[in-house]
């Protein structure tokens, strides 16, 4: 296995897991791997073709930040990594799966146990307390409630949060109820923690904490995909992938997308 | 799990919108107190008329011959008038009707009107006087509480005394023994031999207030025209005889009264049996009324709780959104709703039941009616609501479960 520090991104080993042929499973080192996926909407009555082909593929452990101007299909990416919609076209393989043909409930399941999500506006039930968001999946796991309850306290504290589990969202801070967000993400042990914007709501002092958080996540093993438009966000990230009207533009290790900012400004991803 | 994080949450939603649940659980809730009360009210006269007044009034394994039947189904005008015409029952028919029955079997035959009755200490009132022969007070299973009743030989000679109920007694001869004292009846002076027991009261109406006199003493030229009687009671000795019975009396009245075999009787014989069937029929146009009534509640509180349940799915998008993204498949959706609106039409139910109780109990405190509270039908009534809840949450609850995640995690 090659030293994910100092080769090239666009060669190799991404290169010959995309291109394989249709139908064939990745290896166990793959956690996603898209195979030329697409998805359009028809947007009354015009078709708006949000991907046009998208190969993607990440390794465990891997902490990758997908950018793009608004319109560029990053969304729509992150919905289908996430699970929450499937490709017109085109095969996505996540964890050995092939998830682009399940059905909703088997969607929901695959959501449930691989995917732990992290929203720009935290998502958090308004009326439960932390502790009872962060059981949330777990209900849905069918994990019985005392082993659910050690499991959500573990969670929260785990993200510093172990002296406001009886607290409600509305009695948080961002930061906080951010934090709250991604132990509830985290508690199913998911295979992928997909963040969508996750420092969109915060300031700039909060937004860093949440990122030394991931931070610490990523350099503790577990694989992080984050949606972003903020460059400076997405260089927290040790891989940047950049998206253009519905195609990857750039798939780059942060130093390289570091260096191209600098050059041409980060108005080039923006626009 | 689920099910109950769902129970827990639904009251949650109740203890925080107190109001808006009330209006949402009113329908409900008036639906099964109707249901309560109405079944409690039908089964208290149930037991009622099965247990006290067809005992009291008729008598168990006790056939009628009178007239006119004393209690009727539904009988039209034209009818009514057909009967006024029959011949009366006759002192005469006594004997060839009893001589025809088995040995021992026990009869009596009566005759009574309202009456002017006075007596030293109270003024002329118009009560009910018997003159009655035979096995009287063994077919009542009347027994004096004071002195005794009517001997064979006061019935055989018609002495002028009476046996008195407890009202009378009271009335008549405010705290004093009647045995012994005078009572006028109908102008004619007779003497209280003796005061029955209570006999309580049906549908408020006082069973106390009788005055029973031998049928050979002048009374009997009062209450009736000349060998007129109204009624010849016969008590069979089991139930296997009762149908055996009123064929042998039947027969002897048709051959008395020369009835071809074409003509109907002109005559009524009524046992315990026939009263209770009259009770069925009354019986089952109130269970009608106890059914649509609740209905009617039940159908409106339906469609409030349905209209409730889309709001709440409608306002709650973003939660379903949240709760789908984290893994909730459509059935976890689904059973959520249901649930929800099991549970508030379970508690309207629950309301309802505890106001049907209250309600039954109030009116058989303030009106003759008596209420027994039928377990089933409280039984009923929880699983009604639940059902309620259940049928009119399928809708919103399957609009919910097929939310799009994507478009409700947009809602704002």
């Amino acid at each position: 296995m090659q030293s994910t520090e100092d080769v090239p991104m666009s060669v190799t080993a991404e290169r010959q897991v995309v291109t394989q042929q249709a139908g064939v499973a990745p290896s166990k080192d793959w956690v996603i791997v898209t195979r030329g996926i697409k998805r359009e909407y028809d947007m009354g009555g015009e078709i708006v073709r949000a991907l046009r082909g998208v190969d993607v593929a990440i390794r465990r452990n891997e902490y990758v930040a997908i950018m793009g101007p608004s319109g560029s299909g990053k969304s729509t990416l992150m919905n289908l990594i996430g699970c929450l919609d499937t490709p017109d076209a085109g095969e996505y393989w996540l964890s050995g799966n092939l998830v682009s043909s399940m059905a909703d409930d088997e969607l929901a399941r695959v959501r449930n146990r691989e995917i732990g999500f992290v929203f720009q506006t935290f998502n958090l039930l308004p009326r439960a307390t932390a502790l009872h968001n962060v059981e949330l999946p777990l209900v849905y796991a069918g994990v019985p409630a005392d082993e659910r309850r050690n499991r959500a306290k573990a969670a929260l504290e785990r993200v510093q949060l172990g002296n406001r589990m009886t607290h409600r969202p509305n009695e948080l801070s961002g930061g906080q109820r951010q934090r709250v967000a991604i132990a509830r993400a985290l508690v199913n042990n998911p295979s992928i923690l997909l963040a969508d914007e996750p420092t969109g709501n915060l300031d700039s002092t909060t937004s860093e904490e949440i990122m030394r958080v991931f931070e610490d996540l990523a350099s503790g093993g577990q694989t992080v995909i984050m949606v972003t438009h903020e460059p400076d966000i997405a260089s927290h990230a040790r891989r940047v992938i950049v998206l253009r009207d519905g195609m990857i533009e750039s798939d780059d290790r942060r130093e390289k997308f570091a260096e191209r900012i600098a050059t041409s400004g980060a108005s080039s991803i923006h626009r | 799990m689920a099910f109950f994080e769902a129970v827990r949450l639904a009251l949650a939603q109740i203890r925080v919108q107190k109001l808006k649940s009330f209006f949402t659980l009113l329908g409900v809730t008036i639906g099964v107190m109707f249901l309560i009360a109405v079944v409690s009210i039908v089964e208290g006269m149930s037991s009622y008329m099965e247990h006290d007044f067809v005992g009291k009034l008729i008598g168990v394994n006790t056939v009628t011959l009178r007239h006119i039947p004393e209690i009727g189904g539904d009988i039209s005008e034209a009818e009514w008038r057909a009967m006024q015409r029959r011949p009366r029952i006759k002192i005469t028919d006594v004997k060839p009707v009893v001589d025809a029955l088995p040995p021992g079997t026990l009869w009596s035959a009566e005759g009574y009107d309202n009456v002017s009755i006075s007596s030293q200490w109270s003024k002329p009132t118009m009560l009910q006087a018997s003159a009655v022969e035979g096995d009287y007070f063994s077919i009542r299973e009347m027994k004096p509480e004071k002195g005794r009743v009517l001997t064979q030989q006061e019935m055989d000679l018609g002495t002028n005394v009476v046996v008195i109920g407890q009202e009378i007694a009271t009335k008549f001869f405010p705290k004093l023994d009647p045995v012994g004292r005078q009572l006028k009846v109908a102008g004619l002076p007779y003497t209280v031999v003796g005061v029955a027991e209570a006999q309580g009261s049906i549908f408020g109406i006082s069973l106390d207030r009788f005055v029973i006199a031998p049928y050979r003493s002048p009374l009997r030229h009062v209450v009736n025209r000349p060998l007129v009687i109204d009624a010849i009671k016969i008590k069979a000795t089991g139930d296997a005889d009762m149908v055996e019975i009123q064929e042998t009396i039947r027969q002897v009245m048709r051959g008395r009264r020369g009835l071809r075999p074409s003509q109907p009787d002109n005559f009524a014989i009524e046992t315990s049996e026939s009263a209770l069937s009259f009770w069925a029929n009354i019986k089952s146009k109130l269970v009608i009324a106890g059914v649509v009534l609740p209905a009617i509640g039940l159908i409106v509180g339906a469609i409030v709780i349905m209209n409730i349940m889309l709001v709440a799915v409608a306002e709650r998008t973003r939660e379903i959104g949240i709760r789908k993204a984290l893994g909730a498949r459509r059935r976890d959706i689904m059973s959520q709703f249901l649930v929800e609106a099991a549970t508030l039409s379970t508690v309207g139910a629950a309301v309802g039941i505890l106001v049907g109780i209250t309600l039954a109990q109030i009116i058989a405190a303030v009106s003759p009616l008596p209420a027994t509270v039928a377990p089933w039908s409280i039984i009923a009534g929880v699983f009604v609501g639940a059902g309620v809840g259940i049928v009119s949450g399928i809708y919103p609850a399957s609009r919910a479960s097929r939310l799009d995640p994507i478009a409700a995690l947009r809602q704002e």
